[in-house]
């Protein structure tokens, strides 16, 4: 992980100080709501329907025990025990009181964290490959560029006050499991043919209302020059986006308007103006990843004895193995998938207790680290297959070893109107009634990989739009009702190419949603062939099959 | 008339504004400092560059600063206006005048300008403000001192962390 220095102690020390005097001004009246707002927002502090909400950056998704440890005791001093992991990767407590909220700051300074640019129109937290460090066709550990941009981007004079909200994801990898296709900027870290490394740079993607796939801008930009390229598409948009809508300020609706050709010609006429000093040095880069490096895992049988017996012996660790492990790049070891899903539970949620119990089985069983991975689940990343039966079993003591790793309960939600002030529509009661109906694990793993991803408005934060099946909350004269898309994608391995979901007809209430999944379910395994997934069969059959399931004894709505 | 600030060399000053804004229509002074916008400076350059008095010119934020650049040597004050708290056009437009024109003048921001803002103006070039919000000199200078490091390169001096560390390599191992 990476090391932090005691520049970072001090600038994050300035921080929570320049902060907790903002707060002293609002709580003596000397700052208006008005005025704080912004001030509050760029700490990750916003003002939900109940509450202050407090969403605090988890680096590229990377954590150690003590950090995981000071986010529990947090949970449960000054929240009420438990926080909400999100597809952003940042935890969020939605009960927090403004006046706690720089000691917060500072407790989470104390192990290097912190809430800085989880909200506004900043560069937010940069989102790395979950896998990173751990997976064998990686070309390079993603997270030392995601935290040399973090870095840079860290209270950025220029841009801190951007159109809009701005969204960077870097893969090292050929398998894209960061969705880079759907963020502001998406970085594809490859080897050239001369064997440099180098980045491809996709601009533009990006979901809301108007959703967007990202298309590249630079084939290939030599690895040393990516902040100075950051820079010149960062200048160009905080020039050039547009203020006059909220809702056409991201740079996909820039890069739409002046087609991506003319976009990448203003930005390499930008960059071959400025001068390099805006990239890093070496010697930085060196620093940095020098607490990447590998950690030493030595190779083990690729087979573990150990395992596969008490897999023989157990049919729920021999399915937990089935469906919550993942190959890692050292033989003998594995990626482990736990499971924020539980059948009827909030889909990210996770309490101090479980957070506590997964910090203990990261020290002990996988080099001291946790990820916290963009489908609201958390990754032991580097696990012994010897070690599969213990950590199971205290996964599973602490209600954290559900079996449903890309399954159809495997529900990404946003926190909907139960919680946020801009939902039309609730998200978790609908991911709980359809994580119900598939609760049976035998079924479940039948019907195989499916990614449902619900919004509870048009924001998505859900990301419905690039859900298998996704599920959009809309207000119809004050009742919730829900639009559902199919054959969205976020690119991830063994679902294709990224793509944006299609309108499956018209919207649903409430109360037939759960059904619906469940139509659609059944007309897939009606459809597939060859043992295709969901998705798959979607792509060859389209719409028309699931169009007559759903809505085929429909009276008109 | 609104308070001016001057910075220099971490301190803040209120200082007199010598300047006398002029709208397109009014008449040229025969002496003193003016400040014109951008239109009158492209059409009325010649006579403009003339003058005996300090020149400056007021960019709105949709204006293109690079269009400064005939004017560069000549000008002695670029104003760039923050029409809202959260437009932040004028940043970028404050480093393309420092870094791209090499602009060495008074470059002062103007409008919607709160000492929340202190650090990132003065980090991105401006050496002066006018104040929208009244806050004194003494509350500017604090506010561009309260961070003791800075993450990135930009339009003032300051060294990155990333340079400060090259410096004391020893520096920080521990943690």
């Amino acid at each position: 992980m990476y090391r932090q220095d005691d520049i970072d102690a001090a600038f994050l020390a300035d921080r929570t100080a320049e902060f907790r005097g903002q707060v002293m001004r609002r709580l003596a009246g000397e700052l208006t709501e008005e005025q704080f707002k912004p001030l509050r927002l760029i700490n990750g502090l916003y003002l939900q329907l109940h509450a202050y909400m407090l969403r605090i950056a988890i680096p590229y998704g990377t954590l150690n025990p003590t950090q995981l440890r000071t986010l529990a005791r947090i949970a449960r001093d000054y929240d009420r025990g438990y926080g909400h992991f999100t597809t952003r990767t940042n935890l969020q407590l939605h009960w927090i009181r403004l006046a706690d909220a720089p000691d917060i700051l500072d407790e989470l300074a104390q192990v290097g964290l912190h809430a800085i640019q989880t909200s506004g129109n900043v560069v937010r937290n940069i989102t790395a490959d979950p896998y990173a460090g751990a997976s064998a066709d990686e070309i390079d550990d993603s997270r030392v560029w995601a935290e040399a941009i973090r870095q840079w981007s860290t209270l950025h004079p220029e841009f801190s006050y951007l159109p809009r909200k701005f969204k960077i994801a870097v893969t090292a990898s050929p398998a894209d499991r960061a969705a880079t296709r759907i963020y502001d900027i998406g970085l594809r870290l490859y080897r050239d043919a001369e064997g440099e490394l180098a980045f491809e740079v996709g601009v533009g993607g990006g979901l809301g209302r108007t959703p967007h796939l990202g298309a590249t801008i630079r084939q290939r930009l030599p690895v040393r020059h990516l902040m100075s390229y950051l820079q010149a598409i960062l200048r160009v948009y905080n020039l050039h986006g547009r203020r006059d809508n909220l809702h056409k300020a991201r740079i996909k609706i820039l890069v739409a308007q002046l087609g991506i050709e003319a976009f990448a010609r203003e930005v390499d006429a930008e960059w071959e103006a400025s001068d390099k000093a805006a990239d890093l040095p070496l010697d930085e880069l060196a620093r940095i990843r020098a607490g990447f490096l590998p950690q030493g895992l030595t190779p083990l049988p690729a087979v573990s004895r150990r395992l596969e017996a008490a897999k023989a012996d157990s049919r729920a660790l021999a399915r937990f193995a089935r469906r919550n492990l993942a190959p890692h790049k050292v033989p003998g070891h594995a990626i482990v998938h736990i499971s924020l899903k539980a059948i009827g539970a909030t889909p990210g949620d996770c309490s101090a207790e479980q957070m506590e119990t997964v910090a203990s089985l990261a020290e002990r069983y996988s080099q001291s680290e946790v990820r916290v991975a963009y489908d609201q689940n958390l990754i032991l990343p580097h696990v012994r297959l010897d070690d599969v039966p213990e950590v199971f079993a205290g996964l599973e003591a602490a209600g954290l070893a559900t079996p449903n790793i890309g399954l159809v309960s495997d529900i990404i939600a946003c926190p909907g109107l139960d919680y946020c002030a801009l939902a039309n529509a609730r998200a978790i009661p609908i991911a709980q009634e359809i994580a119900r109906r598939f609760s049976d694990p035998v079924e479940a793993e039948a019907v195989g990989e499916l990614k449902i991803k619900i919004s509870g408005c048009i924001n998505a934060c859900g990301h419905h739009h690039v859900g298998h099946i996704g599920i959009l909350g809309v207000d119809k004269k004050g009742e919730e009702f829900y639009q559902l898309t199919l054959g969205g994608s976020g690119g991830a391995p063994g679902e294709g190419e990224a793509a944006i979901g299609q309108i499956l007809g018209p919207a649903l209430p409430f109360a037939r949603v759960a059904p619906a999944v469940g139509d659609l379910v059944a007309a897939y395994l009606a459809a597939r062939q060859d043992g295709e997934s969901f998705i798959d069969t979607v792509r060859r059959a389209g719409l028309a099959p699931f169009k007559a399931a759903v809505y085929a004894d429909a009276h008109p709505l | 008339m609104p308070m001016l600030i001057r910075f220099e060399g971490g301190q803040a000053r209120a200082a007199a504004d010598p300047y006398q804004a002029l709208d397109d229509a009014d008449p040229l002074p025969v002496a003193g400092d003016v400040v014109v916008s951008l239109a009158r400076l492209l059409t009325e350059g010649a006579a403009l560059a003339a003058r005996s008095g300090r020149l400056g010119v007021r960019l709105g934020p949709a204006e293109d600063v690079l269009a400064l650049k005939p004017f560069a040597g000549r000008l002695d004050l670029i104003a760039l206006e923050l029409p809202k708290f959260r437009d932040g056009r004028a940043y970028s437009q404050a480093r393309l005048a420092r870094e791209r024109l090499g602009f060495t003048g008074e470059l002062r921001a103007v409008g919607e300008a709160l000492v929340e803002q202190a650090l990132i103006l003065v980090r991105c070039g401006f050496d002066a403000v006018t104040p929208a919000d009244g806050s004194a000199p003494e509350a500017w200078a604090a506010a561009t001192r309260r961070y003791r490091h800075v993450y990135q390169r930009a339009a003032d001096a300051r060294d990155p962390a990333s340079a400060e560390r090259l410096r004391a390599p020893k520096v920080g191992q521990g943690a």
